[in-house]
């Protein structure tokens, strides 16, 4: 009997060892995937997969960098000495137009005539620069010259500020502004909730009567149930409207009404951990502080709090993560434009929500598809950041030492 | 025993998604389809069609992988997605189902009545900042644009920017509703819209693409006739090869049932 008692207590004891083995591991694994598919980004062409850039062989123009690229074929820059060319005019040649210059029989049945146009094309114009795949470059090559191809570049993906993920030829991912837009909105939104959260978690614990706290508490823990959508479209209706008049705004969508949003969804976790936290100071603690003369307040400050700093603190890395983690709510109430915000009333983007909105229609394994995941890396390390900070502050606190 | 069942089960669902018709691919098409595809079983109790959204892109690279039948796109194929299909020995039969137009909205307290198609791209390539230089009122001009994600981006940029950019962060929504909310709540704002989304809370701008000299209102006769501009149609795509099984079911769509519920939708009927 004993024997099979211990059987099944081994049997539990390996499953229950199995299960965290796979669970860690495969934590590890998304983790691992996470990385390689974001890191494959610095390794895939600036000019989108499978398409060159050809200009004329007169044009002493040697490569362009992505961003010259995008005001080129925005009619930003429209002559060649702006990138350190002739004095000539910028003619764009975009591959579609060859089909409204020529009709598909003088481009052939099977478009076998097709690479012998768009070299005629080439060849014919000075100032010329065509986007067109880099397949149908003809096997004669006299009189175009293709421009490199480069790689996007650490250095512009986190140091550019424009982040057009869709522009064409070279799209431009300039993370900047995505991650200073979200830090922005994660701190004032932490900066709100945590006075609000630990007053109302001190005054649940200490003050507030047993019958107050059972009302409270469950109406409190009801609010971390609300789906964030709800809180997303109650922001854009509510909200927004509100902080345009209040502040006369030119547009209500800004960092603020995202913060003042996820305040409001972080609260009920902050005050339901630094509550449980508090609750857990054991009776002699108090009770020694109000013998030693310490009146109410003192024994809150001096004895309460420090005991329960580590639970405190773990309730604003909830917080924040939350915060940092938060798509729908913001993606509907921030306006979602990719500019570096000066003022908390300015729109902003944030990483959830660019991941979220964008992801649908990126075209998998392509440049904006692994920028999305380097993205998610990013935002990986800051949680992972905030995570260790908090461990390492509540470790050191020097009053909990004392104790 | 167990696998057997299972073995069974799955041949049986194997079996019955072959005579299902599976539709996939743009959600601007979407509602049309689910509508019209529910009036079409509804008539045939044989039938049974499968539609499903994910993007224009999605729907035609499923073509191409042929895990669908038809593929509903709101805008046409792209070259070298023929060419993949080439490629692979598929031949391609375009239909028309029906035109979606795409309405300019402005707060409903702006002056502002007419714009030209130059006007939209200074304003929305972030060129024109304030309504005074379009005759309006002293106001900073807040430009609304959808999400990248969604097809009304890429064919408002297509027509009306003529495939430049958009400013550089400029504000992006997530739905067509929230370009409405937004707009009827902001001052300053300007945005586009399905021609079917447009409301009392918002108002429409008239538009010219001729430099001016005829500014089009829009609406659905005006869409109907050509006389606006901002108008794109939306197709669907099938295999040559599969012209007999799903040519019933198109022929519903083109007919007067069929393009009645377009109208219904909100989109222009043929």
């Amino acid at each position: 009997m004993k024997l099979i008692k211990r059987c099944i207590e081994r049997i539990v004891e390996t499953i229950l060892t199995a299960g965290g083995m796979i669970t860690s591991v495969i934590i590890l694994l998304i983790v691992i995937f996470l990385f390689k598919e974001g890191f494959g980004l610095f390794n895939s062409p600036s000019v989108e997969k499978g398409y060159s850039l050809c200009v004329n062989t007169e044009n002493p123009i040697e490569k362009l960098n992505p961003f010259q690229i995008k005001e080129i074929f925005d009619y930003e820059i429209d002559n060649w000495k702006n990138v350190g060319g002739n004095d000539e005019e910028i003619i764009l040649f975009r591959f579609e137009e060859l089909f409204y210059r020529y009709s598909d029989e003088e481009l052939g049945e099977n478009d076998e005539f097709l690479s012998q146009k768009l070299g005629e094309i080439i060849r014919a114009t000075p100032g010329i620069i065509a986007y067109l795949p880099t397949e149908y470059l003809s096997s004669d090559c006299s009189g175009i010259k293709v421009l490199p191809e480069a790689k996007i570049s650490v250095g512009d993906f986190f140091g550019r500020k424009e982040w057009i993920p869709t522009a064409i030829p070279a799209p431009q991912f300039g993370v900047l502004p995505l991650i200073l837009g979200t830090l922005w909105v994660s701190i004032f939104a932490i900066a709100i909730a945590l006075p609000l959260g630990l007053g109302v978690a001190i005054y649940l614990s200490e003050l507030a009567g047993e019958k107050m706290r059972k009302i409270l508490k469950p109406t409190i823990e009801l609010l971390a149930g609300i789906p964030s959508v709800v809180y997303g479209f109650f922001g854009l209706v509510v909200l927004v409207p509100l902080i345009q008049k209040l502040f006369h705004l030119p547009v209500g969508e800004t960092a603020f009404a995202g913060s003042l949003i996820l305040a409001i969804m972080a609260l009920p976790t902050i005050i339901t951990v630094a509550e449980d936290a508090m609750q857990n100071t054991p009776r002699a603690m108090r009770e020694a502080g109000l013998a030693l003369g310490a009146n109410h307040w003192q024994t809150i400050y001096k004895v309460i709090i420090p005991y329960s700093v580590s639970g405190i603190s773990a309730a604003v890395v909830l917080g924040i993560g939350r915060a940092i983690g938060e798509t729908m709510a913001v993606l509907m109430v921030t306006g979602n434009a990719a500019v570096i915000p000066h003022t908390i009333f300015e729109p902003v983007r944030t990483i959830p929500a660019t991941i979220a909105a964008e992801l649908g229609e990126a075209p998998s394994g392509g440049a904006h598809y692994q920028a999305l995941f380097m993205l998610g890396c990013i935002l990986f390390l800051m949680t992972i950041l905030i995570s260790i900070a908090a461990e390492v502050i509540s470790k050191n606190h020097p009053q909990r030492k004392g104790i | 025993m167990k696998n057997f069942i299972i073995t069974a089960l799955f041949f049986l669902a194997t079996i019955s998604a072959a005579q299902a018709q599976r539709i996939k691919g743009s959600d601007t098409v979407l509602p049309l389809s689910q509508k019209e595809a529910e009036n079409y079983m509804k008539d045939n109790s044989s039938a049974t069609i499968i539609v499903t959204g994910g993007g224009s892109g999605v729907g035609i690279s499923a073509l191409l992988a042929g895990t669908t039948d038809i593929a509903q796109s709101s805008r046409k194929i792209k070259f070298d997605e023929k060419k993949k299909l080439q490629e692979a020995g598929k031949t391609v039969k375009e239909i028309i189902i029906a035109y979606d137009a795409l309405a300019v909205v402005v707060h409903p307290s702006n002056k502002v009545q007419n714009l030209t198609r130059e006007q939209l791209e200074g304003i929305f390539t972030g060129k024109i900042t304030n309504w005074k230089e379009l005759g309006g009122d002293e106001l900073e001009i807040v430009p609304y644009s959808r999400e990248t994600s969604s097809g009304t981006y890429e064919f408002f940029k297509e027509s009306v920017l003529k495939n430049k950019n958009y400013k550089n962060g400029i504000m992006s929504m997530p739905a067509t509703g929230a370009i409405i909310q937004s707009v009827s709540q902001t001052k300053g704002a300007i945005g586009y819209v399905g021609l079917a989304y447009l409301n009392k809370n918002v108002k429409a701008i008239h538009v010219s693409y001729d430099k001016g000299k005829t500014f089009v209102e829009p609406s659905v006769t005006n869409a109907k006739m050509k006389t606006y501009p901002i108008v794109r149609p939306l197709y669907y795509y099938y295999l040559t090869k599969d012209e007999k099984a799903v040519r019933s079911f198109v022929d519903y769509v083109l007919s007067v049932n069929g393009q009645k519920t377009v109208q219904e939708i909100g989109f222009i009927a043929l």
